[in-house]
């Protein structure tokens, strides 16, 4: 009986952990490439690598990953990526393009729980037409909020608490490339 | 038994979904398109298939008092071999799939199979019984995604068909999969009476 178990789990655990190994490569490059492709969406025109260039900033105790964009020598921007826990479901991970002057050049968002249909719509939302558009503000001069709270970015309809979120996260966001600028130009 | 009845008897008159209702969990929750419940239908087949195989394979060798442990081992093994070459090779699967790809270890499916089937029948036909609970499952997820894609979303597989406004947005969300799911049980035993 003894034996049976352990020779089955033993089996299992070298096919495992063969498996883990020869795909180990594919699976970072998959992770990878997706995280290349959401700060290629959200910051455009460099010629570096920023995946490979991200550094850390804190702001008050929270650690926010930035991704420098630059062409030639200067810096012409960065990604940074940001969450928020207060989602309808839990976290909302985005990754955020900034200019030298923090305005928002684009957004991406990388993870989310959202309700199908509702807030999960977060990801085309704030990239549409008109008021409800993130892309172009500057949340350095006054953070953004949704319209219900007194703002001027329209939220998504019945999906007040995802819009929030996202915003909360867009606003930290800006306020680490900020630290992150500050720093650099020190 | 014949390699194709077999097939036809665990997919058809004994369908996991319908006729058993085993699988709940991830036939409610999957199911938000069809393309979603599709998938998961066939990562389910994959490990239905190996795991069967497997535990059919090694059936004289386990005594009867561990026979349990031994099956969730073996079909954990394979959830996890899943999900590991879904990670390497279809990222954006895994990600809309999430947490029900793990899950697929605590499917009774899965177990009931090994239990009802693969522990006493040879590895071919228990691997033609993989196939056929595992087409069965697949094939009622798809048409429960599908239905609710299209009266939700007002598409099938993304391909739109009025627009997304006018969709009920209940059928994508908990309550829409139980209701579905409701009609397409009673519409399925209508069809077999």
């Amino acid at each position: 009986m003894v034996i049976v178990l352990t020779v089955t789990t033993m089996a299992a655990g070298f096919l495992l952990g063969f498996v883990y190994r020869s795909t180990a490569e594919a699976r970072d490059k998959a992770a990878n490439d997706k995280l290349v492709a959401a700060v290629s969406t959200v910051v455009s025109g460099f010629d570096n690598d920023p995946v490979a260039e991200c550094t850390t900033v804190s702001v008050g105790n929270r650690q926010y990953t930035v991704y420098p964009a630059r062409k030639g020598d200067a810096l012409t921007g960065c990604a940074v990526e940001s969450s928020s826990d207060k989602g309808f479901s839990g976290r909302i991970t985005i990754v955020v393009g900034f200019d030298r002057e923090g305005n928002i050049l684009g957004y991406d968002v990388t993870s989310h729980a959202e309700t199908p249909g509702l807030g999960a719509k977060m990801g085309e939302w704030f990239r549409g037409e008109g008021p409800r558009s993130v892309v172009g503000r500057n949340p350095k001069a006054a953070p953004l909020r949704v319209s219900k709270d007194g703002g001027n970015v329209d939220g998504i309809t019945a999906a007040t608490i995802s819009s929030r979120a996202f915003l909360e996260a867009v606003n930290s966001a800006a306020e680490a490339a900020d630290t992150y600028y500050s720093q650099f130009t020190k | 038994m014949n390699f194709f009845k077999t097939i036809y008897r665990s997919a058809v008159l004994e369908n996991p979904t319908f006729v058993l209702l085993l699988g709940m969990c991830p036939t409610l929750g999957t199911t938000s398109s069809a393309i979603n419940g599709m998938s998961m239908g066939l990562a389910t087949t994959g490990v239905l298939i190996c795991s069967n195989g497997a535990i059919s394979a090694i059936k004289n060798l386990v005594p009867d008092k561990i026979r349990i442990p031994v099956y969730i081992v073996v079909i954990a093994t394979f959830v996890t071999l899943l999900q590991m070459l879904m990670q390497a090779y279809t990222p954006a699967l895994n990600e809309s799939l999430g947490i029900f790809i793990p899950l697929i270890v605590v499917n009774c499916i899965l177990l009931g199979r090994a239990e009802a089937f693969a522990s006493r029948n040879n590895v071919i036909s228990s691997i033609a019984d993989g196939i056929g609970a595992g087409l069965g499952f697949t094939v009622a997820l798809t048409l429960l995604g599908a239905c609710r894609e299209f009266l939700g979303s007002g598409s099938i597989a993304s391909l739109s068909i009025f627009p997304e406004s006018w969709g009920a947005l209940l059928f994508i969300l908990a309550p829409g999969a139980f209701i579905m799911l409701g009609f397409l049980i009673a519409i399925y035993r209508y069809l077999r009476r």
